[in-house]
């Protein structure tokens, strides 16, 4: 049996994963959605984790809803992202600074 | 007779509103129909109402007509108060008013403002009796504006020339000091008697003089004399009285039938029904009186004493008018309310008259107007000749004219005063007389006797002007000869101002000459025993040797009391002080708070600066905003754990 600190470390470590990927990655505008739906993940399996070791179910029915809203999220930030290259032929994140103040 | 009354100032102000906003649909001829018809109306019904008050003793009409508001307690009303002092004047206003139409319709026959130019002096007209017939102070007021408002507009008719718009902002601007005055002094009367009704002040004129005021600091004025010099102020600045007459002369830049109707006529006559409309508060202070009495002195005697030296036709007459302007005054202040209106009635006849004939020789003269260019025009316009001299014979009181009576009648009043100033002011008067004649027979002999000093080209086109100009002339001719003789025994030894004007029995000349009046022709022989026909006649001969015995004389007395001469031209340099200090002055002070107040503090300051404040911080604070979509999502995370810190630590 598992014990339930193995998932939460699992969780934590692909969370600061996700979280050094956003801040390191300068690139590709593409990794950062990627980081997103990481930390997603991450937290989906602190919500499984929880929900097996207190036999609550409806922990794994938010799983569900998070998953369906991170699918459509993706959708919609690629087809944001594929409107954005259009416009500025670009994807790199150092080059989209229009917020610079 | 209340819808009487109400007609007369409406009639005209019907014709100048229909000619003023449908002068262009109704053309020049409806125009001038409309308002000459309006004006005629007015006219007809003031004789009416002179006829209903003096000759069937009809009650004197004291009432409000409207109620405009309610403040306080205190009642601002439109009213009319019709006793003899107003009908004569409605008369006076609406005659004159009425020639002046009819001349006009000569004198500004190619003028394209031809409906615009009546639609103004009817509305004049509509003023100047809303001045004379009203019952309280608002409306004496309101009248008093009207009338400098329309002056301004008819100053500046010609408005694309530079010295009439200049000459009609000063008069506006003169005229505003007096104005303060004037509003000062109907403050203080409202503050103490809460009233704005004459009837009402008149009542409390007593309890009046009896308080002091203190302006400045603890020095204790009497409220009565503060109240009349404030008062007579006003009256300094529509009458052009000395030191606020530089006005009048600059508004000769105006068309000639205005000068006649407002400049020499009615309008600036408004100060003098205004103190005689007061009688019964300028009679309990003395001080007031000899202040008037001074200041009129000095502007009968001084300002007539420029005419001499003026080359422009209507300047001439201009000066000659303050200098009448100056008697009345002096009557004033001598008690002589009677005789002050006296003189202003027969001036305006021919003062009117003398201006319109100006007015006929200008346009004979192809609209020149330097008498330098003049001389022997008696054979080519003998009706304007004639008339002119009429008026001139009125103008320096050739005994039997009615110029006669009345400022004989004000010599002898001010001989006969004991206040303070009325030494000066008789040699004043009796001085001024022999200036009156000298100038006024040197216009005439420079305009229609000896050498013609016209060029070819002006001689061949002289003509005597049109019938509409030469007919006033001869109306205005007329009551100049006669209107003296038959008015005076009523107006200055009679009962015809009796309960209008109030005057104490210790100031009443004019009951002392009573004593020896013995009717007109006694009237005419008296004169001669006194000084003035003598100074008269001295003034004619001195004109008559200077300008056509030996016209070089002139020159050589000029060339030899040239600093005299100097301070002449130059007007006692009244004008180069005020355009110096004042109009300058306050220039100079806009533009200094202009730069250092509006430039420098409030939008260099204020405005600009705290924009450059917040420009400075945001400048520091844009720093943050690097626009790196990490930076922000940095800037989440440590918010988070702050927050995640915050909320599971404590």
């Amino acid at each position: 049996m598992i014990p339930l600190s193995s998932y939460l470390t699992l969780a934590a470590i692909l969370f600061a994963i996700s979280i050094a990927g956003i801040f390191l990655n300068r690139k590709n505008i593409i990794v950062l959605l990627m980081c997103v739906e990481l930390m997603l993940l991450a937290v989906n399996i602190n919500f499984i984790a929880f929900s097996h070791f207190l036999g609550d179910l409806s922990g794994q029915v938010f799983v569900f809803f998070i998953l369906t809203v991170a699918a459509a999220e993706a959708a919609i930030g690629l087809a944001i992202l594929v409107v954005l290259f259009r416009s500025r032929s670009t994807i790199n994140v150092n080059d989209l600074d229009t917020l610079k103040g | 007779m209340q819808n009487l009354y109400l007609a007369i100032p409406l009639a005209s102000l019907f014709g100048a509103i229909i000619a003023g906003f449908f002068g262009k649909k109704i053309g020049r001829t409806g125009s001038h129909i409309v308002t000459i018809a309006g004006v005629a109306t007015s006219f007809v019904l003031s004789m009416i109402a002179f006829n209903h008050i003096v000759f069937e003793g009809g009650e004197i009409f004291n009432q409000s007509v409207y109620t405009w508001m309610v403040s306080d307690g205190i009642r601002f009303e439109i009213g009319f108060l019709i006793d003899s002092l107003s009908v004569m004047m409605m008369c006076v206003v609406t005659g004159v008013s009425l020639m002046v139409h009819v001349y006009t319709i000569g004198y500004m026959h190619d003028d394209p403002g031809y409906q615009r130019f009546f639609s103004y002096i009817s509305l004049f007209t509509f003023s100047m009796l809303m001045l004379v017939m009203s019952n309280n102070f608002m409306q004496l007021f309101f009248g008093w504006e009207a009338v400098g408002l329309v002056s301004y507009l008819l100053i500046g008719f010609w408005f694309k020339k530079d010295t009439a718009i200049f000459a009609n902002m000063k008069a506006f601007l003169v005229n505003r000091v007096g104005d303060f005055g004037f509003i000062l002094g109907i403050a203080a009367i409202v503050m103490y008697t809460g009233t704005l009704d004459y009837k009402e002040v008149f009542q409390q004129a007593d309890q009046i003089a009896k308080l002091n005021i203190s302006i400045f600091g603890d020095t204790e004025f009497a409220l009565m004399t503060v109240i009349c010099i404030l008062l007579f102020i006003g009256a300094m600045g529509k009458s052009a009285q000395v030191p606020l007459h530089v006005w009048l002369p600059d508004s000769m830049e105006g068309p000639t039938p205005i000068s006649a109707l407002i400049h020499a006529a009615t309008m600036v006559t408004a100060g003098i029904f205004m103190v005689a409309r007061m009688s019964p508060l300028y009679e309990l202070s003395e001080t007031a009186l000899s202040f008037v009495m001074i200041i009129g002195a000095i502007t009968a005697l001084f300002m007539g004493l420029i005419g001499i030296v003026q080359n422009d036709i209507k300047r001439v007459v201009a000066y000659s008018t303050l200098s009448q302007l100056g008697y009345m005054t002096v009557a004033l202040g001598a008690s002589a309310y009677s005789a002050a209106v006296f003189h202003l009635m027969t001036h305006a006849f021919f003062k009117a008259l003398l201006f319109l004939a100006a007015g006929s020789v200008i346009m004979a003269m192809h609209h020149k107007q330097d008498m330098s260019e003049m001389g022997g025009l008696k054979k080519y316009i003998p009706w304007t000749y004639g008339t002119m001299l009429i008026g001139t014979l009125a103008l320096i009181g050739f005994p039997g004219f009615s110029g006669f009576f009345s400022k004989d009648a004000i010599i002898e009043a001010v001989l006969h005063s004991e206040i303070f100033g009325s030494g000066f002011a008789s040699f004043a008067v009796l001085a001024g007389v022999i200036i009156t004649s000298f100038y006024s027979f040197r216009l005439y002999f420079l305009v229609f006797h000896g050498k013609e000093r016209m060029d070819d080209h002006t001689k061949s086109h002289i003509h005597e002007s049109p019938w509409v100009v030469t007919v006033p002339l001869v109306l205005l001719a007329i009551p100049s000869i006669f209107i003296g003789w038959f008015t005076i025994e009523p107006m200055l030894f009679g009962d015809f101002f009796k309960g209008v004007i109030t005057v104490l029995p210790q100031h009443d000349v004019l009951a002392q000459i009573g004593e020896n009046y013995h009717g007109q022709v006694g009237f005419v022989l008296h004169g001669f025993k006194g000084p003035a026909v003598w100074f008269a006649l001295v003034g004619f001969v001195m004109a008559w040797y200077f300008y056509m015995k030996d016209p070089q004389a002139a020159d050589k007395v000029k060339q030899k009391i040239l600093p005299v001469y100097n301070l002449l031209i130059n007007k006692y340099w009244f004008d180069n002080v005020y355009q110096k200090v004042f109009a300058e002055g306050s220039v100079s002070l806009g533009k200094g708070l202009w730069k250092a107040g509006d430039m420098g503090l409030i939008d260099g300051l204020i405005v600009n600066g705290s924009a450059r404040v917040v420009a400075m911080c945001s400048a520091i604070v844009r720093k943050v905003q690097t626009g790196y979509l990490y930076h922000y999502a940095f800037a989440m995370i440590v918010g988070l754990i702050y927050l995640l810190t915050d909320f599971v630590l404590f």
